[in-house]
């Protein structure tokens, strides 16, 4: 879809954990946290706490407050999304609860971004975060469980992005959106979500690129959300069987992330890993005038422990969300 | 052509799928892992060898020293699962840190650890044999099934 008045980028923030804060992207981030407790008693607490100031650090950037804001669009990867539950209890501002698995962050833009454009908003403050542990401890083992992880694992971010969406003012503009179609294809491995997620983020790359008849190198970076290195060839095969070829201007957030020498095996993962790269490095290098044109695209792998136990394999989905700078848009 | 490319845009066979990801995805590397987890496994029963000896040479018959070279391998992982090392290990070591005693040990404490935070009752206990306890169901099962076995060829 297309935006008539293409909602601007008022302010953006990050906050990431330790590990993260020691990757290659480390110093583009607001916060680095010292400890993955930030000084709570327990890891929802910390990543409640890491989203709230996220939240209000957005704010703070755009010089707005939650009085301002008409919707809070917002979601994470614990059962029942209860940090972004939680933090919007803290701020007061309505609320939609979102749940895309890892593609939180961007189905909260588009989202964000719909309501403004078709009038029903001035303000939207949308964000996602993850938490290395509260994922882990749900999804897989207890954190100091002996066991090797498979080199096709991901690690789970830690960290929260936020943004303040405005219907005027200065800043980049969201231009389109692509929401992504559930796709699975039949991939059940639960330590391998690249290749689970990449026929969604292929196809909807895809569509959007038909949507707007455009080529990949309309686009000074294609990022998506958290494939790893694995499902970010994937993507590029996948794409090269349509006849799209994809360049170095491909990458994927989980790759940014890491270094290879963080053992993280195949990159970053969860709604933290888009939301902060997004946040963090993508508009700030966008802002510094490095990028003209962004498309973001979040990948979610739509499983629970429950689904992956019972044998079901993993639906991936992705959403597309185009960024350009102010003054090179429409 | 826009919409007749749309309908298709992503049509490829499950199977073909399937070859592509195998081919881009990583092989543990099988070699490295099965000498790490030798050396390592080795070692851990090695080094109970060395505290059964100790604990016969102190006095202890060979049951008890047994026992006692268990205790100490069992405080030793428990120890190094609270101090966050024994998960470094076993990434290196894989199955030669599983499967002796020890890996038992990481696998009760770890639990108890992580789900500390939910309270003693629904935390710790409900939780501390989350790992541990398959392998007790099942071992216990083999067990019957072992005994009636026997009993069965004795009747013979």
């Amino acid at each position: 879809m297309a935006f008539q008045q293409a909602p601007v980028i008022l302010s953006h923030a990050s906050i990431v954990g330790p590990k993260e804060g020691e990757g290659p992207l480390g110093d583009v981030f607001d916060k680095v946290l010292e400890d993955m407790y930030y000084e709570e008693s327990t890891w929802e607490k910390a990543e409640q706490k890491i989203f709230l100031e996220t939240m209000k650090l957005a704010l703070a950037k755009a010089q707005l407050t939650t009085d301002d804001m008409d919707y809070l669009l917002a979601g994470d990867l614990t059962n029942q999304i209860i940090t972004a539950n939680f933090t919007a209890r803290s701020l007061a501002i309505p609320f939609i609860g979102l749940y895309g698995a890892c593609s939180t962050m961007y189905e909260s833009l588009a989202l964000g971004s719909m309501l403004i454009d078709g009038g029903y908003a001035k303000y939207v403050l949308v964000g996602a975060s993850s938490h290395f542990a509260t994922a882990e401890r749900q999804f897989r083992f207890p954190t100091e469980q002996g066991v090797q992880r498979a080199m096709s694992a991901q690690r789970t971010v830690t960290g929260a992005g936020a943004i303040v969406l405005g219907a005027q003012g200065e800043g980049p503009r969201i231009t389109h959106a692509t929401i992504g179609k559930v796709i699975d294809f039949g991939q059940g491995d639960a330590s391998d979500m690249g290749s689970a997620m990449a026929p969604a983020a292929a196809d909807t790359f895809l569509r959007h690129l038909q949507d707007r008849k455009i080529s990949p190198d309309f686009y000074s970076i294609i990022a998506t959300g958290d494939l790893g290195k694995y499902g970010r060839q994937l993507v590029v095969k996948l794409c090269e069987q349509q006849e799209v070829f994809l360049t170095q201007s491909y990458t994927d957030c989980g790759i940014l992330i890491f270094d290879e020498s963080q053992d993280t095996h195949a990159g970053g993962s969860g709604c933290g890993c888009s939301a902060v790269v997004t946040c963090g490095h993508l508009l700030r290098e966008m802002e510094q005038g490095r990028l003209t044109r962004i498309l973001g695209i979040g990948t979610g792998a739509l499983l629970s422990p429950c689904s992956s136990q019972q044998g079901e394999t993993i639906p991936g989905i992705a959403h597309a969300v185009a960024i350009e700078a102010s003054g090179g848009g429409r | 052509m826009v919409t007749k490319t749309r309908a298709n845009s992503l049509e490829v066979d499950k199977a073909n799928y399937e070859t592509l990801v195998q081919q881009v995805k990583p092989k543990p590397k099988v070699l490295r892992n099965s000498v790490l987890a030798f050396l390592m496994g080795g070692a851990i029963c090695a080094l109970g060898q060395i505290c059964i000896s100790f604990f016969k040479a102190q006095g202890l018959a060979t049951q008890d020293a047994v026992l006692a070279t268990s205790m100490v391998l069992v405080f030793l992982a428990a120890l190094l699962t609270g101090l966050g090392i024994y998960n470094e290990m076993a990434k290196y070591a894989g199955a030669g840190m599983i499967v002796p005693i020890t890996g038992f040990a990481n696998s009760m404490v770890a639990p108890a650890m992580e789900f500390r935070s939910e309270g003693m009752v629904f935390g710790v206990g409900a939780r501390l044999f989350m790992i541990a306890g398959p392998v007790l169901v099942f071992g216990i099962v083999a067990a019957w099934l072992a005994g009636l076995i026997t009993y069965l060829c004795t009747l013979g």
